[in-house]
């Protein structure tokens, strides 16, 4: 009866909260490191190559082979850890969790149990214009598991599986959440601020899609100015921040209407299936696994000298949260502009480089968050991939420069932008070479503004009938008559000049 | 007939020290094909009856063999004809030297079984770093010799393709786990081999094969590319017939190893030049607990006979106290378990070896394990399973490490004052075949003496020291504290010579007749 959604729920899931609860979410994320070699051999962590290609007696746990620790994925795992306010550990310690998969070459992970090599931590997020701090319990360093490759879409009713190992032994870390967050839209907001943390720390590429950015959610419920926690449910298979906030505002209302039928919650762990919109039971708390953890003797404990330690503090950069505080004050940009251009530190160097190159902040900004998001969409691309590409942020300020000194209109700037970005021409020589500056002389710009009268007698019916629009149509006739080069604000008065005011003739 | 003169021949190419033999194959007397083909005609001749040999890589062998031959012949002809032999390296005694390797250790190409059915078809794709330096010195391997399964035994009857019997007794066994290495070299099947030894599994086949074996300290052999029993307590070490051919493998195995953290830093460490240095001086360490009941009259006498001749030659004894030994047993097998059951989940018919097929996947597992293992691994691996589960990890785990720590201090007091102790290595000579498998604390019985030694970490060697009266070989332990393998094998090498006269003319009667 718990599995099936009543209607009430699956309607309200879509909608707000239940009411009269307070829902409480903690998070367990995990965030593939982007370390060149796996965390205990020297295997390749490239994504998508063919199956089985980057495996080694180690990673593939074949007998004898002994796991070596990968330095970089420390020094990562450590750069995340300071990055969310945690304490780091003086010694870490590695432990073995003991289970039979077969994605699991060994029959156990290495993972870190009492000994994390971070902890004691918090992350701020803007929940609709006010701060909320979520603690951060923990952050371990763990091996990756394999894949497996099911003969049908799903293991249900698949005839056999294929494993491929190439995953196997990429660093992992585990971010722990306190249970500070109180609504699905919070969680999701939490996810996506820490996945630009990551980004920004430059330690993994957090892509949800492609699994180096996963989240399993811990919801409970219970009623306001209650203290103690209700009991929870895990929910996993959370693979878009949108499945984040919708199974867990989906979860809530089905622990709200047990619970308001006098039912209880039990401990459960449920998947969250994108089809139907609902959660699935995976395995109750009677059936979880005993990992056995025990220390992992083939490697011993971690030294984390702690001048080490401050080396990499000192050498964080910029996290997003105070560069968006910084490009709202620096260049006095709204907060929208400002939480859109720090989605990714690339997007925000680019902008940064064209404000400086320009010196018109603004116009950068608004050029930046529409015309070059659009440009790299149709490129392909992604603002990662505008990292070190000095010549674009030197011609979009060039491009900039020639609209505001009105040497062509911003039509014909956006036009001359693509092309420059797609073959590499400066901006001026693209103009000088097909002409395309703005046009402001009167006598070529009312022969326009009369073909164009000629052309359309609706429209200056319609405006002589008093319909002001009318004249923008006009002018909107003319730019393309003009290709774009005829200054749009001369040709309104000229429109106007010809027809005369609206509503009369 | 020739076959007195034949068998003299041949019996210097059998038993021969390395040096011996070394001599003779770098000024071109015998060639290293030569030789190995003596041990593959020895192989053939005797293991029919003692079963050391798993697999015996006959061609693998000669083509190795004619490489050392080149080798030989290259470096003779830049020197003009003649090497002089007392200028080789260390390592380099070992080209073209034939040896049997315990298949717990992998082995590019050949087969490795941990004297499983679970990996009676496993072929690695890669060398143990031991076995890979011994290839780059040029040593020649004969094969992969028996075991107990994965190492977890004392009598090898917990092989899966039956016991290897002792050379000296067919009736009885040759002790384990490494009962395969030491039969091979007691019965001149090999001039040396390596074992691994967990809780005395090279001392222990060592001493009732009359040969000698090197538990080094842990981390100074890499385990890379060693079959994982018990991670925390495994080591790889040599068994050779005389002490000074232990040292020489020794030196070409040791050393700091990139591919296994837990090996020691620093460089390799050198034994040779302190081996005939004598026991003038050395304080040996006598503590009662490993003199008390239980333990054979013959043992007791050969041991003490031994100490007794040491002191003759200028060694004193000092009484020390080892309080905490009688939990070594119960802390070994709590920890070892434990291990084990992790170390051996991973057969579990996905990747590799045995697969038995299921419904499904749980039913794959359960019955690839069901069929693949034997009683004893089985057993220990529900011990393990047992120890670390939740509710009992403090009880067993936890508390059997704090023990463990406390067996390691007693062993750090005992140092400072004496520089090794001496003790037996078992509490009786060899049993007979099926005397004590139905029984396993018993069969736990006969490494009392050994076990403690991996807990701490430390090196010891088992050295010959006499024979019972009805002529089984007995051997006595030499532990040292860490890394002080070459003050073990200095105080062994003395007793070896002291003992010379009981102990050094005598062969086991299969080998030779």
């Amino acid at each position: 009866m718990q599995d099936r959604p009543t209607l009430a729920e699956s309607r309200s899931a879509r909608e707000g909260l239940p009411p009269g609860w307070e829902v409480v979410i903690g998070l367990e994320i995990h965030v593939e490191l982007a370390t060149r070699s796996k965390v205990f051999c020297g295997c390749s962590t490239e994504f998508g190559a063919p199956p089985n290609t980057h495996v080694c007696p180690v990673c593939l746990g074949l007998p004898g082979s002994l796991p070596v620790l990968n330095e970089k994925a420390v020094e990562y795992a450590v750069r995340a850890g300071l990055a969310l306010n945690c304490r780091v550990a003086e010694l870490a310690k590695f432990d073995r969790k003991n289970y039979f998969y077969p994605d699991l070459p060994k029959a156990y992970q290495i993972s870190q149990y009492d000994r994390p090599l971070c902890a004691d931590g918090w992350l701020d997020v803007e929940v609709d214009g006010r701060t909320r701090r979520v603690g951060i319990i923990r952050v371990h360093l763990e091996e990756e598991t394999g894949k497996l490759v099911h003969s049908t879409a799903t293991i249900v009713g698949s005839r056999y599986s294929l494993v491929d190992y190439n995953r196997c032994g990429v660093p992992l870390i585990e971010i722990v959440t306190r249970p500070d967050m109180r609504t699905p839209e919070e969680a999701r907001l939490f996810l996506e601020e820490l996945r630009r943390v990551m980004l920004y720390l430059g330690i993994s590429d957090v892509k949800m899609e492609e699994g180096s950015l996963r989240c399993d959610a811990n919801v409970s419920l219970r009623r306001p100015g209650e203290q103690r926690l209700g009991t929870k449910t895990e929910v996993k298979n959370l693979n878009t921040f949108k499945a984040v906030e919708r199974a867990l505002r989906y979860e809530a209302w089905r622990q709200a209407a047990i619970l308001e039928e006098g039912g209880v919650i039990r401990q459960e762990t449920r998947a969250w299936d994108e089809s139907s919109g609902t959660t699935i039971l995976m395995r109750t708390k009677e059936t979880v696994e005993d990992y056995r953890y025990f220390p992992e003797p083939d490697l011993p404990p971690v030294q984390l000298d702690p001048s080490w330690v401050d080396a990499i503090r000192r050498s964080l950069p910029e996290l997003p949260a105070a560069r968006r505080r910084r490009l709202e004050e620096t260049y006095k940009l709204p907060a929208y502009d400002a939480s859109v251009l720090c989605e990714h530190p690339a997007l925000a160097d680019f902008f940064e480089d064209v404000a400086r190159r320009t010196g018109d902040p603004k116009a950068a900004s608004n050029w930046v968050m529409s015309e070059v998001l659009r440009l790299l969409r149709a490129m392909g691309m992604e603002p990662a991939d505008l990292a070190g590409r000095e010549t674009w942020a030197a011609y979009l300020s060039e491009v900039l420069d020639l609209v505001r000194a009105g040497t062509v209109t911003a039509t014909v700037g956006k036009e001359v932008l693509e092309e420059s970005l797609r073959t590499g021409q400066p901006p001026s020589a693209i103009v000088r070479a097909r002409g395309l500056e703005q046009v402001g002389d009167e006598s070529q710009l009312v022969q326009w503004v009369r073909q164009a009268i000629a052309a359309n007698p609706d429209a200056v019916a319609s405006y002589r009938s008093g319909k002001e629009q009318a004249a923008g149509f006009l002018v909107g006739q003319v730019m393309k008559l003009s290709r774009g080069k005829a200054n749009p604000k001369v040709v309104g008065e000229l429109v106007r000049k010809e027809l005369g005011p609206p509503g009369q003739g | 007939m020739t076959g007195a003169v034949a068998m003299t021949e041949e019996g210097a190419l059998l038993f021969g020290s390395i040096e011996q033999l070394s001599e003779r194959l770098w000024r071109g007397e015998i060639s290293a094909r030569e030789l190995a083909e003596a041990h593959l005609r020895q192989i053939e001749r005797i293991d029919g009856e003692i079963h050391a040999y798993l697999t015996v890589v006959a061609e693998r062998a000669l083509a190795q063999a004619e490489e050392a031959d080149r080798r030989i012949a290259r470096r003779r002809q830049e020197e003009g004809g003649a090497v002089d032999v007392r200028r080789l390296e260390p390592s380099e005694r070992l080209v073209g030297i034939p040896w049997a390797c315990k298949d717990v250790l992998c082995t590019e190409g050949v087969r490795t079984t941990c004297g499983s059915r679970m990996l009676e078809h496993f072929v690695p794709p890669y060398s143990a770093t031991a076995v890979r330096r011994l290839d780059e010195a040029g040593a020649v391997m004969l094969g992969k010799v028996n075991m107990d399964e994965f190492a977890m035994g004392s009598s090898n009857e917990n092989s899966a393709f039956g016991p290897t019997r002792n050379p000296w007794d067919l009736a009885r066994v040759p002790g384990g786990s490494s009962g395969g290495s030491a039969a091979a070299v007691a019965a001149g099947e090999a001039v040396f081999s390596l074992g691994s030894d967990t809780g005395g599994s090279v001392r222990l086949p060592a001493s009732y094969c009359g040969v000698v074996g090197l538990k080094p300290t842990y981390g100074a052999v890499s385990r890379y590319g060693l079959v994982a029993y018990a991670s925390s307590l495994d080591q790889v070490g040599p068994i050779a017939r005389s002490v000074r051919d232990c040292a020489i493998v020794f030196e070409a195995i040791a050393g700091p190893d990139p591919m296994d953290a837990t090996s020691a830093p620093g460089p390799v460490p050198e034994v040779l030049p302190t081996l005939e240095l004598g026991v003038k001086g050395v304080r040996l360490g006598i503590a009662p607990e490993y003199f008390g009941e239980g333990l054979s009259a013959p043992v007791r006498e050969a041991v003490l006979g031994a100490v007794a001749r040491l002191e003759r030659e200028g060694a004193t004894t000092v009484e020390v106290r080892m309080p905490h030994l009688e939990y070594a047993l119960p802390v070994y097998y709590i920890i070892s378990s434990s291990e084990a059951s992790s170390n051996l989940a991973r057969y579990d018919g996905v990747r590799y070896g045995l697969r038995e097929p299921g419904d499904d996947v749980v039913a794959m597992f359960s019955r690839t394990r069901r069929a693949g293992f034997g009683d004893e691994v089985k057993r220990r691996i529900m011990l393990g399973t047992y120890a670390l589960s939740t509710g009992y990890y403090d009880a067993f785990y936890v508390k059997a490490q704090k023990v463990r720590t406390l067996i390691r201090r007693d062993f750090e007091q005992a140092f400072e004052r004496a520089d090794v102790l001496v003790t037996p290595v078992s509490p009786s000579v060899a049993f007979r075949l099926g005397e004590r498998v139905d029984d396993p604390l018993r069969m736990y019985l006969t490494d009392i003496y050994t076990l403690s030694v991996n807990l701490a970490g430390l090196p010891a060697v088992s050295v010959p020291c006499g024979f019972s009266p009805e002529g089984l070989p007995i051997g006595v332990q030499i532990i040292g504290p860490a890394f002080a393998e070459a003050r073990v094998l200095q105080v062994a090498r003395a007793v070896e010579a002291a003992v010379a006269d009981q102990v050094a003319h005598r062969r086991p009667a299969v080998a030779v007749r």
